[in-house]
């Protein structure tokens, strides 16, 4: 079970993506599991084949245990039929698909939404099915279009147990929580789970399946980037899941903050810096580009605080029971804030290597799908420094609470007009004030200020990012 | 495009990026930002959306233009063409 943030202690299993003898590759999506923040699709960490799953599904497991061996193997990769993976996921076997590449992330979203994927049409490279695909489909299934037919829930894998003694019907944890809040009798659920458990997806199906029929108003389906917000046909189910969900995560951050608050004694750096310069060269290295290209002004400043770090390398990694290890990538967290409140930090895995334009389709990227609480594992593992931007509407400036084990926060306020010396005359320009908050145990005041001192030169030179 | 539709379009662009904003009890002069709590990407997702709908793409220079509902109507009345 990987840590995917500092505040979480443990997970629960929801789902094997791959079975015993199944070959895996690196970053290949095996498993999802459910945090208090999000399910995540965790990815393989090397190349092999599947030996042994050793976590059942709807099991809750502290971090640290192992989920699966994978045999790390360069043989021919295989899928003996009749394995669990195998009887899941007939596409992995190599049976007859007109589409070239499903990933399993899309193939799963299909299970969940009971989409078929044999009918869709793929609009990604080559002709593969995209996420997208599967979305538009399941959207036009809910308002009865005909582009696209739903398929009952997967028929129970081969591998059945018999049920559980005593009428009790066979159900994660989890499921059983959630059918509760759900009021679902879960005796109703069928269940696509080992053995015919019935899963966390199961019971939000059904619950969605029940929820009546939105109005056919949707003229077309909408398009990938606003997917995670836009009323889905199950936002009934959805919004009682995150009411429940955004309790918990509040929770979580509440929890860590308040180690963070014991354990670190914190220090806080201030400093106003001008972007005049900045927002300059971006709105020329914007000019005349589609908007699905532009750059936003935070893009730049997470870009300056990722190389700025490199110059203080003290900020930039975890204090341990064996106190400091610096980390030479800047694994940058930026912090998500989300619709109807709580927050998720996403992590931007090697930061210090992207350029402008990198890092702002990487942004976009995971902002999207950590408001549709869709991160993958390395997205959501512990960044080495966080940055918090409280955007253009926001407060002036930001006393961050460090996330241990990091030994750094970064914050941005809103940039906004004010009065400026330069030379010796008065000018008007646009300010953002830069934060530090940093660990005493580490660093001090006056290592601090040499970063806040890197940040704003680099801004101040933005055609070198 | 005729402000009914441009209308239209609008409002539902703007569901589609903050469903729980209802746009009824906001004033036509409100900035967006301010009264659905549009985040700047949520802005730039706007103006790509407005962009794959109706094919205008607003520069950036033009962003003050459409900052609030009646903005966003008015410019694209004066920019899509008559479809």
């Amino acid at each position: 079970m990987p840590s995917l943030g500092a505040d979480m202690t443990e997970g629960t299993l929801l789902e094997w993506l791959v079975g015993p003898g199944d070959p895996v590759h690196r970053g290949q999506i095996i498993a999802v599991i459910d945090t208090v923040k999000s399910a995540v699709d965790i990815e393989a960490f090397e190349d092999g084949e599947v030996e042994r799953l050793l976590v059942e599904p709807g099991t809750t497991v502290s971090v640290g245990t192992a989920l699966a061996v994978v045999r790390a193997d360069r043989a021919a990769p295989t899928a003996p039929a009749g394995t669990p993976g195998a009887a899941r996921e007939p596409a992995a076997a190599g049976s007859p698909t007109t589409h070239p590449a499903v990933s399993p992330v899309v193939r799963h979203l299909a299970h969940d939404l009971h989409v078929d994927l044999d009918h869709l049409t793929g609009t990604g490279p080559g002709g593969g099915l995209t996420r997208h695909d599967v979305e538009t489909a399941a959207a036009a299934t809910a308002v009865g279009h005909p582009a696209a037919e739903s398929t009952p829930p997967r028929t129970p894998p081969t591998r059945l147990r018999p049920a559980a003694s005593g009428g009790r019907v066979q159900a994660s944890p989890l499921a059983r929580v959630r059918a509760e809040q759900l009021g679902v009798p879960l005796a109703t659920v069928p269940g696509t789970g080992p053995g015919a458990a019935v899963t966390v997806g199961d019971v939000e199906s059904a619950v969605a399946r029940a929820a009546p029929a939105p109005p056919p108003a949707v003229e077309k389906p909408p398009a990938a980037l606003a997917g995670p917000r836009r009323p889905a046909p199950a936002a009934r189910t959805a919004e009682v899941r995150t009411d429940a969900r955004r309790e918990a995560m509040q929770a979580a951050t509440g929890a860590l903050m308040a180690r963070s608050k014991r354990e670190i004694p914190h220090y806080y750096l201030e400093r106003s810096i001008d972007l005049a310069g900045a927002l300059a060269w971006l709105s020329r290295h914007n000019e005349g580009r589609a908007s699905t290209d532009r750059v936003l002004p935070a893009a730049v400043l997470l870009t300056a605080t990722a190389r700025s770090l490199l110059t203080v390398p003290e900020l930039n990694g975890f204090y341990g029971d064996d106190g400091f290890t610096a980390r030479a990538e800047v694994d940058l967290g930026v912090a998500v804030s989300l619709r109807g409140g709580g927050l998720v930090v996403a992590n931007l895995c090697g930061a210090q290597a992207m350029s402008v334009d990198e890092l702002m389709s990487r942004l976009k990227d995971v902002a999207v799908r950590a408001r549709a609480g869709r991160l993958t594992s390395s997205e959501m593992s512990v960044p080495t420094v966080t940055v918090t931007n409280l955007g253009d509407q926001g407060a002036d400036l930001v006393q961050g609470v460090i996330y241990p084990p990091q030994v750094a926060l970064v914050g941005f306020g809103r940039v906004q007009e004010r009065p400026w010396a330069v030379d010796g005359m008065l000018t008007v320009r646009p300010v953002v004030v830069a934060t530090l908050a940093g660990d005493h145990r580490v660093t001090d005041g006056h290592r601090g200020s040499r970063f806040l001192t890197a940040l704003d030169a680099a801004l101040q030179t933005p055609e070198e990012l | 495009m005729n402000p009914t539709s441009a209308r239209e379009t609008v409002v539902r662009l703007i569901g589609e990026i903050a469903p729980e904003a209802d746009l009824t009890s906001v004033p036509g002069d409100a900035d967006l930002r301010d009264a659905v709590d549009l985040d700047s990407l949520d802005f730039l997702t706007l103006v790509e959306r407005l962009a794959e709908t109706t094919g205008v793409d607003v520069p950036e220079n033009d962003y003050d233009q459409v900052r609030s509902l009646d903005g966003l109507v008015q410019y694209l009345v004066q920019h899509a063409g008559s479809g």
